[in-house]
C-alpha cells in the first residue's frame, strides 16, 4: 500500500519557505513533500516554528520567501478562506470554537463555503434556501455522531469539556470537505483515555474521508503511534524526516529535546 | 412556508396596515387619534426600523458602526429631494398629483428606493476600505463619515442647508412607515436565520477561525454593513417626508447614531425582538419623562441618563439579552425549544483550557512506547 500511495504526485509541497517576523526567523528554508493519503507528523521543541507552519499554509501569513503548492495550485498569498476552499482545514492550537454558537451551529457554519445559495434565496425563503438548510443540518448531523457529540447538538460550544471541544475542531474542520486536514496539538489537555480514543479517530477520518492528516503533537505517544512519517524541526529548520523508530533513534532529534550537550 | 402561504401572510399584513393607516389619518366614526400620540408611533415606527437594521452590522455581525445618522442623512435628502424636484414630473406620468393618495404613494416608492440605493452605495464606499481592516477602523470612519455627511448638506442650498429640507411634501404615513418596519424586520430575521446569517455570527465570534473554514469575511461584513446602511436610508426618506418633520442636519450628527445604538443596547444586542423593544422603550421614555421637565428643567434629561445606568448596572445584557421574545417563552421552561445557546444556563459551564503536557517528558514517554512497540 505505501508504495502505491507514494508513487503519486505529492498533495502539499513546501519549497524553501522562509518566514521572518521582524528580526526573528520562525521558519527558515523549510522543504516538505506530503504524499496523498499520508499520516505525517511534525515535531519540535516549544517554540520551533510548528503552528507558523500551520500558519503559513492557511494563508494567515505570506510566506517571506519560497513558495506553497496544494496539488499543483500555488496557494501562497492566498487569502486564508480561499486555501479553506482549495481544501485545507485546521484546527487551532489554543482552541477557537464560535463562542456564542452551538455545538451544531459551530458545524454547519463549516457548510457555508459549499453553498450555492444567492443571497435572494435567504431574503425570500426559496426552495433552495430550504433544501440546502436542510442538507447543511443533516451533514452536520451526522459528523456530530461520528465524533459522540449528536447529543451535545443544541448546546453552547464552550460550554463542552475540553476534549469534546477538541473533537468538535476537527468535526467543524471536516465539514468544509478538505483534502487536507491539519491538527495542531488536539490531544493537548486531554487524558490518556481520550488521547488513546483520538488515535482511532484521527485514523478512521483519514481512511474515511480519504484524506491527508498533518498532526503537531507533543503526545509522542500520539505521535509515534499513528504517523508513518515525522518531520522534526527545531529554530525553524528542519532536523530529521523519517519513520517513527528513525526519529527516535536519531541523535539530533534526541539533542534538540534535551538540550544541546 | 410555502410561496401561496407567504402570499396570503403579506395580503393580510398590507390589508390590516391599509385599514390601521385610515383610522389613523382619517379616525373611524367619532374617533380621532390625538396628534401628539399619532406622532409618537409614527417615531416609533422610523426608530423601529433604524434600530433592527443598525442591529445587523452592530448585533449580529459584531462590527461597531457609529454611522447610522449619516447613513439615515444620505437616504433621507435622496429620497425626499427625489420628492420635491421630480415627484410631480413622476406622478404627472400617471395623471395624479403627488398630493393625492395613489400619487403620494407613487412618489414614496421612488422615494424609498432611491434613498436606499443612495444609503447603500454610500454604506458601499464606506465599508469597502474599513472592513478590510480587522479593529475599530469602522467606528472611527463611520463617526467621520456621519460629520462629513453633515457638513456637505449644510452647504447645499438646494435641500435648505442649516434650516432643514422645509421644502419637503409630507406624503409619508402610518403605512409606509409600518409596512418599512416590518419589511426590515422580515429582511434581517431573514439573513440572520440563514447560512449567511450563521456566517455573520462567527465572524463575530472569531474572524481568524470564520476565515479558516472558508468564510470570505470582507465580503459578509460588506454586505451585511450595506443592507444596513441601505435601510437606514429608508428610515431617513420616511422620517424626512414626515409632516412638519423637516431633515435637519443638526439633528444627524452622531448623538442620533449613539441613540440608536443605546436602543440596541437596551434591547439586547443581537436580538430582533430587543432592537424593537429598545426602539418603542426609547422612544417613549423621554415622552413620559417630559413631566419632570416642568418640575425642574433638565431633570428629564438627569432620569433618562440615570434609568440607562441603572440598567447597564442590572441588565448589562439588554431587556432580551441575545434572545427572540416569542411564544415559547409562555411554555412550561424545562420543556422549552430555546436551544441552551441562547439561554443564560450555557455561560456559568465554560471549560479553561488545560497547559499543553511538557514536551521533554512527552518524548520520554513517547520513547518508552516506541520501544516496546518495536
Ligand atoms: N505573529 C508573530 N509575530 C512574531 N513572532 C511570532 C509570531 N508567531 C510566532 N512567532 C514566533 O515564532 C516562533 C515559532 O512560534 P510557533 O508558535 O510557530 O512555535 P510552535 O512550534 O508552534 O511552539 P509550541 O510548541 O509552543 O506551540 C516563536 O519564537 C514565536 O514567538
Ligand atoms: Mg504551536
Amino acid at each position: 500500500m505505501a508504495s502505491a500511495v507514494t508513487s503519486s504526485a505529492p498533495v502539499l509541497e513546501l519549497r524553501s519557505v522562509t518566514q521572518r517576523f521582524g528580526g526573528l526567523t520562525a521558519v527558515k528554508d523549510l522543504s516538505m513533500t506530503i504524499a496523498p493519503g499520508a499520516l505525517y507528523g511534525v515535531i519540535g521543541p516549544n517554540g520551533a516554528g510548528k503552528t507558523t507552519v500551520f500558519n503559513l499554509l492557511t494563508g494567515v501569513y505570506d510566506p517571506t520567501e519560497g513558495e506553497i503548492w496544494l496539488r499543483g495550485t500555488r496557494i501562497d498569498g492566498r487569502a486564508p478562506h480561499e486555501i479553506c476552499r482549495l481544501g485545507i482545514a485546521r484546527t487551532f492550537q489554543n482552541i477557537r470554537l464560535f463562542a456564542d454558537m452551538t455545538v451544531l451551529e459551530n458545524v454547519m457554519a463549516a457548510r457555508h463555503l459549499r453553498s450555492r445559495q444567492r443571497l435572494t434565496d435567504a431574503l425570500i425563503g426559496t426552495r433552495r434556501h430550504q433544501t440546502e438548510e436542510r442538507e447543511m443540518r443533516d451533514r452536520a448531523m451526522a459528523l456530530l455522531r461520528m465524533f459522540d457529540l449528536e447529543r451535545h447538538a443544541e448546546e453552547r460550544s464552550t460550554a463542552l469539556p475540553y476534549g469534546s471541544q477538541r473533537r468538535l475542531e476537527i468535526a467543524r474542520a471536516l465539514a468544509t470537505d478538505p483534502i487536507l486536514l491539519l491538527l495542531d496539538e488536539p490531544a493537548a489537555g486531554m487524558n490518556p483515555q481520550e488521547a488513546t480514543d483520538l488515535m482511532d479517530l484521527i485514523r478512521r477520518v483519514r481512511d474515511e474521508f480519504h484524506l491527508t492528516v498533518v498532526l503537531v503533537e507533543h503526545n509522542m505517544k500520539v505521535v509515534m503511534g499513528i504517523c508513518e512519517t515525522v518531520q522534526v524541526i527545531d529554530y525553524g529548520e528542519v532536523i530529521a524526516v523519517g519513520t517513527p523508530e528513525d526519529i527516535q533513534r536519531n541523535p539530533d532529534v534526541i539533542r534538540a529535546y534535551l538540550g544541546a550537550g | 412556508m410555502r410561496a401561496t402561504q407567504k402570499l396570503a401572510w403579506t395580503a393580510a399584513t398590507l390589508v390590516v396596515l391599509l385599514g390601521l393607516n385610515q383610522i389613523f389619518e382619517h379616525g373611524f366614526g367619532d374617533f380621532q387619534i390625538n396628534p401628539y400620540y399619532a406622532r409618537v408611533i409614527e417615531l416609533i415606527g422610523i426608530n423601529i426600523t433604524l434600530a433592527v437594521s443598525l442591529n445587523l452590522i452592530n448585533g449580529v455581525a459584531g462590527q461597531f458602526s457609529i454611522g447610522h445618522a449619516g447613513f439615515m442623512a444620505v437616504g433621507g435628502y435622496v429620497g425626499t429631494y427625489l420628492t420635491v424636484y421630480y415627484g410631480a414630473a413622476v406622478t404627472g406620468w400617471f395623471g395624479v398629483g403627488v398630493t393625492d393618495a395613489v400619487g403620494g404613494s407613487i412618489a414614496m416608492v421612488v422615494s424609498l428606493i432611491g434613498g436606499a440605493i443612495a444609503a447603500g452605495v454610500a454604506g458601499l464606499a464606506v465599508g469597502i476600505p474599513s472592513l478590510r481592516l480587522k479593529g475599530d477602523y469602522l467606528a472611527i470612519v463611520t463617526l467621520g463619515f456621519g460629520e462629513i455627511i453633515r457638513v456637505i448638506i449644510l452647504n447645499i442650498p438646494s435641500v435648505g442647508g442649516a434650516t432643514g429640507f422645509t421644502d419637503a411634501i409630507p406624503i409619508t404615513n402610518f403605512f409606509w412607515i409600518f409596512a418599512m418596519a416590518i419589511l426590515t424586520i422580515v429582511i434581517v430575521r431573514n439573513l440572520t436565520a440563514s447560512t449567511f446569517g450563521r456566517a455573520l455570527a462567527t465572524i463575530r465570534d472569531d474572524e481568524v477561525a470564520a476565515e479558516a473554514i472558508g468564510i470570505g469575511t470582507t465580503w459578509h461584513k460588506v454586505m451585511a454593513f450595506a443592507v444596513s446602511a441601505a435601510l437606514a436610508g429608508v428610515a431617513g426618506a420616511l422620517s424626512g417626508q414626515l409632516f412638519a418633520n423637516p431633515l435637519n442636519p443638526q439633528n444627524l450628527n452622531f448623538v442620533k447614531s449613539i441613540e440608536v445604538i443605546i436602543m440596541i443596547v437596551l434591547g439586547g444586542v443581537g436580538s430582533i425582538t430587543g432592537a424593537v423593544l429598545g426602539a418603542t422603550t426609547l422612544t417613549i421614555l423621554p415622552e413620559v419623562l417630559r413631566g419632570f421637565d416642568q418640575e425642574f428643567p433638565g431633570l428629564r434629561m438627569v432620569m433618562y441618563a440615570l434609568l440607562l445606568i441603572l440598567m447597564m448596572i442590572f441588565r448589562p445584557q439588554g431587556l432580551l439579552g441575545r434572545r427572540e421574545f416569542g411564544w415559547h417563552w409562555l411554555r412550561w421552561p424545562n420543556r422549552s425549544r430555546i436551544p441552551v445557546a441562547l439561554t443564560e444556563a450555557g455561560d456559568t459551564k465554560a471549560h479553561t483550557p488545560a497547559p499543553p503536557g511538557d514536551p521533554r517528558s512527552a518524548l520520554g514517554e513517547g520513547d518508552e512506547e516506541g520501544d516496546s512497540r518495536g
